[in-house]
């Protein structure tokens, strides 16, 4: 690249080819290398449909500071090969400002990546990785990527040597010549973007949403799991099966979800915290039994990595709308937790306390993550340690005529486990009376219903309800992964001389009218973003909250997230 | 006995096994003769009440965990199986009973029967078969002779074949399988018993009558009886006796050797949380 490089606090890269080309292989080496070298990053990927093979792009945004949501515009598409590459036109989102380079050997471009008005360079790719025995051209691509942002080349060489080093030092070798031949190959093409790492004095941890709400439940003291596979929650299980094995746990594969559900309901009456991992479709299945939990007041916590729906639906993208299942799905009046991570770094400490929450409470907890933070691979700073663990309240020592549904003032009620003498009781989804004895009476069913719904609400959640930051007569309402957005917009507008509020749930159930009312003082307009298509969020905000006079909507369905460009134009809209 | 010998009083006896609730069941159902014969073996093998679970799904012999003293469940409908699985793999200490009936076990539930024989489980599969949902007074179930045609909801009976509980365990790879008869409680005791000491998964199929729904289930007395032949431990041979016999057969119809699920287990001392953060640093 030319050397008039400016310097720049964040950039956005795309490397893109067909099946086998290595294109993701090569973005998460750069993400690896990019983090090495003290920068902060966010790597997600899309795929064509196949189930193994086709194209395939690595979408990269690579920062001096963290960074939580896509670029609002991709500024260095490197196409290995343009096989099907205008399926990913609408994700990178080009413009006259981007960059592309193609293989100079490779045939026209796409009618979309032109269309786009950015500038399209030539390398000969292909050619490159063949002038080297061994090379292959995802080496000679990386090379060009890290030149273009001005990334050392030892960083990079030392992800050649981990990554590959199974393959023996001739691959080891060919890459790294390869890797040269991109940075050599790039001093031709003006690029004008250069990223100077902040000073790293701790590790930092390269995690994606679904690593970290595994390791927030081993933390909260989760110990059994059972799931079925589905796609996108499935990297949870694969990374929880072998680590709760270490951890003295256990996870088992169930045949169906309703399985899943009853199974962890079955481990945790056993003692022993428990959670299950699903998507929409698995939820559906699920919620029959999420009202069994709720009425034998047995702790569970289910992470619904959302997708595309209803039905089937987009799954391998992300929405928001499975919260009105989440919220309202279940049958009977059935008091429940539902919580919502932030970003990808806070899968972790979300998780953590749902299970914190549910053992507390004795009350099942749905954690709704979303494709888009469950399977990004963020660069991030090591979250703090939390205090939130397990902690139930159990009867070791129970006293003759044992009630395991007593009325308690808070409306917990200390519970038994098998195996402690003296306090037997049958759990029951059939109503019940203190003794757990099945009741069809009026008044075993309100004080019951009263009971589990107290013990919710008077549940101090103290400041994890929500995210709230800034002051300013204009409040930006959200939560989950369009809290990203949301927030960078907000900062944008401040440096405009724009005040915003930023206001994001992270407790979506049960309500906090009085926390909500405090935290909208002084707040004269609302601006509500949401990843639904039917305002899913809004409406459970106008049936729960007081909201002010004047709302403004962003609502779009997925598959595509909000980028800060989508929310600052709204912002502008509303103030 | 000599002089330091142990006293006897500390034996549990069946009625220790017993809750002081009052069951819903008709009068004559036969399921007041299961809820004997659990209590009996329990008492058998002199379990301590707190150690053992009974876990049920939904229906009239799922009715069954609170009358007995041990802890127990009253689950949803047919997934009485995936809660007892949970709680053995969780608790693998406990003696975990799961009961059913034929309409919460074989259909509603079917899947998780299967599975349930696949994984050989260590756990005890008590089904309550008496061929009619009950409990919604009187519909045709999985196991309802095609015939039957006392029910509003399939008249002239549902022309379809039954379902065959037992040879559907022993192909899914149950490994303990027995019939038995409510009617007898000594003898179904003496199966339950053997089914709780067998280890891996065990599924003991009782005909319990429904006086009410199927009156004509009262002749069952006459027609059961002991099988003529010693149980075998080859499956092929078992799913041909059970195929070919006439249903009224009771006792141990096949008993295995087929290693019971197991969970992992680390290879070193358990980790602390913090072992994983090493994974994700650079």
């Amino acid at each position: 690249m030319t050397t008039s490089a400016t310097e720049r606090t964040s950039v956005a890269l795309a490397i893109n080819g067909s099946g086998g080309a290595g294109a993701i292989t090569a973005g998460s080496m750069l993400l690896k290398a990019a983090a090495r070298a003290g920068l902060y990053g966010l790597l997600t990927r899309a795929v064509g449909p196949q189930i193994r093979g086709g194209e395939a792009v690595a979408i990269l945004r690579l920062a001096t500071a963290p960074v939580e949501c896509a670029a609002d515009r991709c500024d260095l598409q490197i196409a290995i090969d343009w096989m099907n590459a205008d399926r990913f036109a609408a994700e990178l989102n080009l413009g006259p400002e981007s960059l592309v380079i193609g293989d100079a050997a490779a045939e026209e471009v796409p009618e979309a990546i032109a269309e786009s008005g950015a500038r399209i360079e030539a390398l000969p790719i292909a050619e490159l990785a063949k002038s080297v025995k061994g090379g292959r051209p995802n080496m000679v691509a990386l090379g060009i990527a890290a030149a273009a942002i001005g990334l050392p080349r030892e960083a990079l060489e030392a992800e050649i040597v981990e990554t590959l080093s199974s393959k023996g030092e001739a691959a080891i070798e060919a890459s790294k010549a390869a890797l040269a031949a991109g940075v050599e190959a790039a001093s031709g093409i003006d690029f004008a973007a250069k990223l100077t790492p902040p000073d790293k004095k701790e590790k930092r941890w390269i995690i994606s949403g679904n690593e970290a709400a595994g390791l927030g439940a081993i933390r909260g003291g989760v110990r059994f799991v059972a799931a079925y596979p589905i796609t996108p929650a499935t990297e949870i299980l694969e990374w929880m099966s072998p680590a709760l094995v270490k951890a003295g746990g256990s996870l088992v594969q169930a045949e169906d979800e309703l399985a899943s559900i009853n199974m962890i309901i079955g481990a945790s009456y056993g003692g022993v915290p428990a959670l299950t991992a699903t998507s929409g479709p698995g939820l559906a299945l699920m919620l029959e039994s999420v009202g069994l939990a709720i009425a034998s007041e047995v702790p569970v916590v289910i992470v619904d990595v959302m997708r595309g729906g209803p039905s089937t639906g987009i799954p391998t993208k992300s929405e928001q709308s499975d919260l009105n299942m989440a919220l309202n799905g279940c049958h009977g009046d059935a008091p429940h937790i539902v919580v919502a991570p932030t970003s990808v770094a806070d899968c972790l400490f979300t998780t953590q306390w749902a299970v914190h929450l549910a053992e507390a409470m004795q009350v099942p907890t749905i954690v709704l993550s979303d494709q888009f933070l469950g399977q990004a691979k963020a660069v991030i700073d090591r979250p703090a340690d939390i205090a939130f663990i397990a902690n139930r309240k159990v009867e070791t020592k129970p006293q003759e005529g044992y009630r395991r549904y007593a009325i308690t003032a808070d409306g917990v009620s200390p519970m038994t486990v098998p195996g402690i003498a003296g306090g037997q009781y049958t759990a029951d989804g059939l109503e019940h009376n203190p003794r757990g004895t099945p009741s069809s009476a009026a008044g075993d069913h309100a004080s019951q219903l009263d009971k589990r719904s107290d013990k919710l609400t008077n549940f101090d959640y103290g400041q994890h309800w929500a995210e709230i930051d800034g002051d300013g007569p204009l409040a930006v309402i959200t939560w989950g992964s369009s809290t990203a957005p949301a927030r960078e917009a907000i900062e944008i507008a401040r440096r405009e001389g724009i005040d915003v509020k930023l206001v994001a749930l992270r407790l979506l159930a049960p309500s906090r009218p009085e926390a909500f009312a405090q935290a909208l003082n002084g707040v004269e307009r609302a601006l509500v973003v949401e990843q639904t298509h039917s305002g899913q969020f809004l409406r459970h905000l106008r049936a729960e909250y007081d909201l002010p006079g004047k709302i403004a909507h962003l609502c779009r369905p997925g598959p595509l997230n909000f980028r800060a460009q989508d929310v600052l134009a709204a912002i502008k809209e509303a103030k | 006995m000599t002089m330091d010998a142990t006293p006897m009083s500390e034996a549990l006896t069946p009625r220790d096994y017993k809750s002081d609730i009052k069951p819903v069941w008709c009068p004559g159902c036969g399921d007041y003769s299961v809820l004997g014969s659990i209590t009996t073996a329990l008492a058998e093998l002199q379990l301590p009440p707190e150690d053992v679970a009974v876990v049920s799904g939904i229906g009239c012999s799922s009715r069954i965990p609170a009358y007995a003293n041990t802890y127990g469940f009253h689950g949803v409908h047919g997934r009485s199986l995936a809660l007892g699985t949970g709680l053995k793999v969780a608790r693998p200490e406990l003696t975990v009973l799961v009961a059913s009936g034929d309409g919460d076990g074989f259909s509603i539930g079917g899947n998780h029967f299967l599975h349930a024989c696949r994984r050989n489980i260590d756990l005890t599969y008590i089904v309550m078969d008496n061929r009619v949902y009950g409990m919604t007074k009187g519909q045709p179930s999985p196991t309802t002779e095609p015939d039957w045609a006392e029910s509003a909801l399939a008249p002239g009976g549902t022309g379809l074949r039954p379902f065959h509980p037992l040879v559907i365990a022993l192909a899914s790879g149950a490994s303990f399988v027995a019939r038995a008869f409510s009617g007898d409680l000594m003898g179904t005791a003496a199966l339950i018993a053997e089914a709780i000491r067998h280890e891996g998964f065990s599924f003991v199929e009782i005909l319990s009558p429904c006086v009410t729904f199927r009156p004509d289930e009262r002749e069952w007395r006459k027609q059961v009886h002991p099988s003529p032949v010693e149980p075998t431990d080859d499956p092929a041979r078992a799913a041909r006796r059970i195929m070919t016999d006439d249903g009224f057969n009771t006792g141990i119809l096949f008993s295995g050797e087929r290693s019971a699920y197991a969970p992992a287990r680390p290879e070193g001392p358990v980790v602390e949380p913090a072992y994983f953060e090493a994974e994700f640093e650079v």
